[in-house]
């Protein structure tokens, strides 16, 4: 089975968001990039596949050279090609005809990607790759097994679980739940090591446009002050959220 | 060329998001002279929505479409679309209709922008706000395209009530075979229960309850209020609560009218992923917690003390307003 997990490179989760240009860029400065982490849960499970199903995995990024130490870790926690298209992601659909060439060209049987980026929250990606390619197509999914051509899948849906059955070839919007937190991977020294001498393919885009376009960015109003109630006084509490906030 | 609005329905009636959609799908509607058409799958009784401003439903019945199927309904959808020479599309920001609105926006080469929280801020161009950045921010989108598909955020824009003469139309749309390549084998869903998507109460605990076992005052309190439970991202990586619960930026946004915070310091993951909801309420015994700045009632004190007062004194408060 050849697997190919799509990764984004975004802000590190405890980032503090800033923007710049009169509001119009996100403010890179000062702030750590990492794996999106919903990509990162869809990476770790391809890393059981490796292991226990002698899958073979390849990682692929639609970004500038800026992304590639971000390659480089998925690349030292353990998969075994990587890809860079070397173009700014400029949307959605933009991105998934990039991917969608990459996986035309490498015949792929799984691909991962993330159910949505924690930057731009565009949440297009996997499913629009699966349209373009005709595959079967899963999102929310918090547990994969594949046997043969077979696979098995549970996606989240609000307020429970939805259990799947379908075939490869199989595009997947992976989230928290695909993997366990505890089962993340911290590359160790020799898997870094390693990721040097991997190969990093860097192809060039193909020509398509965006369909959408941020053309400016702001933070959330400040909050006002809070009002605090003294623990023995709940009732207090009570008669502000009826009569005050009017939400019970 | 009527705005087409997707309607979502679970075993024959609507879900408590259809009068905000349909709200939502009139407004955009009125902006661009035109009126908004409904589609919506295996409803007997879909007038309902002229309520809230719709003036045709389109009405699939087909017995292959009682268990949602992202990829037919959005052949569906697109098929719809095509018929009513729609050039917009208004849906939900449900774990559904984002699984099936990039296929609908791929079928029809169309924009698509989620998480909206607005009515479009202009038609031409046609630009609306959303939220980014997993909620720490919010982007002003244009969408290029000659189809455009919105995402409503949930609880963003309100219901409002619009009565219109409403025409129901039989639709059946061509299905295919691969449509239903995924096939549903078994749904595990608690019925009877507010979820954390379509809740207007979310009570949350965090680490402050110091262990599963006390997990029995955040049910009780989310009882009495007809809340969802939710928690914090180290309560479900220690196992104490089920994924689904986790509320923050890896987690579920919640955007409901009333979030009540328990033991949850307030990491700045959490604050993003909880910033929709419009009032706060904060209960932990450390004042210093970040939470306190992020909210708009406070209370310092030990959940464990807090927590069973604030049930009595609740209940007092239903008795008298029942």
């Amino acid at each position: 089975m050849k697997i190919l997990v799509c990764i984004s490179n975004v802000p590190d989760t405890t980032s503090k968001i800033n923007f710049t240009e009169g509001d119009t860029k996100f403010d890179s400065n000062g702030v750590q990039f990492v794996i999106n982490p919903n990509d990162e849960f869809g990476l770790t499970r391809a890393m059981w596949f490796k292991e226990k199903q002698g899958a073979t995995v390849h990682v692929v990024n639609v970004g500038t050279a800026a992304a590639e130490p971000t390659i480089r870790k998925a690349l030292a926690i353990g998969a075994d090609e990587a890809i860079r298209v070397n173009a700014e992601p400029l949307d959605g659909f933009f991105v998934a005809k990039q991917l969608a060439e990459v996986v035309k060209s490498g015949g792929y049987d799984l691909i991962i990607a993330g159910r949505e980026s924690i930057d731009y929250n565009g949440g297009m990606v996997p499913g629009i790759l699966s349209s373009i390619l005709g595959m079967n197509f899963i999102n929310t999914c918090v547990d994969l097994e594949i046997e043969g051509d077979k696979a098995t899948v549970t996606r989240e849906i609000d307020g429970g679980k939805e259990k799947l059955s379908t075939t490869l070839p199989l595009v997947i919007g992976a989230q928290k739940g695909l993997v366990q937190e505890s089962d993340l991977r911290i590359p160790n020294m020799r898997g870094i090591m390693m990721a040097r001498q991997k190969k990093l393919n860097v192809i060039e885009p193909v020509a398509t446009e965006a369909a959408i376009q941020d053309i400016k960015f702001e933070k959330p109003a400040p909050k006002g002050n809070i009002k605090m109630v003294d623990s023995d006084n709940l009732g207090e509490l009570i008669d502000l959220l009826h009569n005050e906030a009017k939400v019970i | 060329m009527s705005i087409l609005v997707y309607i979502e329905s679970e075993k024959g009636k609507f879900k408590k998001n259809a009068s905000e959609v349909a709200s939502y799908g009139h407004q955009v509607a009125q902006s661009m002279g035109t009126t908004a058409t409904a589609i919506c799958f295996n409803v007997p009784e879909p007038q309902d929505l002229g309520t809230y401003g719709i003036s045709k439903v389109l009405s699939v019945a087909n017995d292959k479409l009682n268990t949602f199927n992202a990829k037919a309904f959005a052949h569906a959808i697109a098929e719809a679309a095509k018929k009513e020479g729609t050039k917009v599309i208004v849906l939900s920001s449900s774990t559904d209709t984002k699984y099936l609105a990039p296929l609908v926006a791929a079928q029809l080469g169309a924009g698509y922008v989620p998480n909206v929280v607005a009515a479009p801020e202009s038609t031409e161009p046609f630009q609306v706000k959303r939220t980014a950045f997993s909620n720490k921010g919010f982007a002003h989108t244009v969408i290029n395209t000659e189809i455009k598909i919105i995402g409503l955020a949930n609880n963003a824009f309100g219901t409002r009530e619009n009565k219109t003469d409403i025409a129901v139309e039989n639709f059946a749309p061509p299905l295919e075979e691969t449509d239903f390549a995924v096939g549903s084998l078994s749904v595990d869903k608690v019925v009877g229960k507010a979820t954390i998507a379509d809740a207007d109460i979310v009570v949350s605990g965090g680490r402050g309850l110091k262990g599963p076992e006390n997990w029995g005052i955040i049910e009780e309190l989310a009882e009495v209020l007809g809340a969802a439970t939710a928690c914090s991202k180290p309560v479900s990586d220690l196992g104490w609560r089920p994924h689904g619960e986790h509320v923050g930026q890896t987690g579920k946004p919640v955007a409901s009218n009333l979030y009540i915070a328990i033991g949850i310091s307030g990491a700045i993951q959490h604050l993003a992923g909880i910033s929709s909801s419009k009032v706060k309420v904060v209960i932990n015994n450390d004042p210093e917690a970040p939470f306190f700045k992020a909210a708009d009632y406070g209370i310092v004190g030990d959940a464990m003390e807090v927590v069973p007062k604030l049930i009595e004194k609740l209940k007092e408060f239903k008795a008298q307003n029942a």
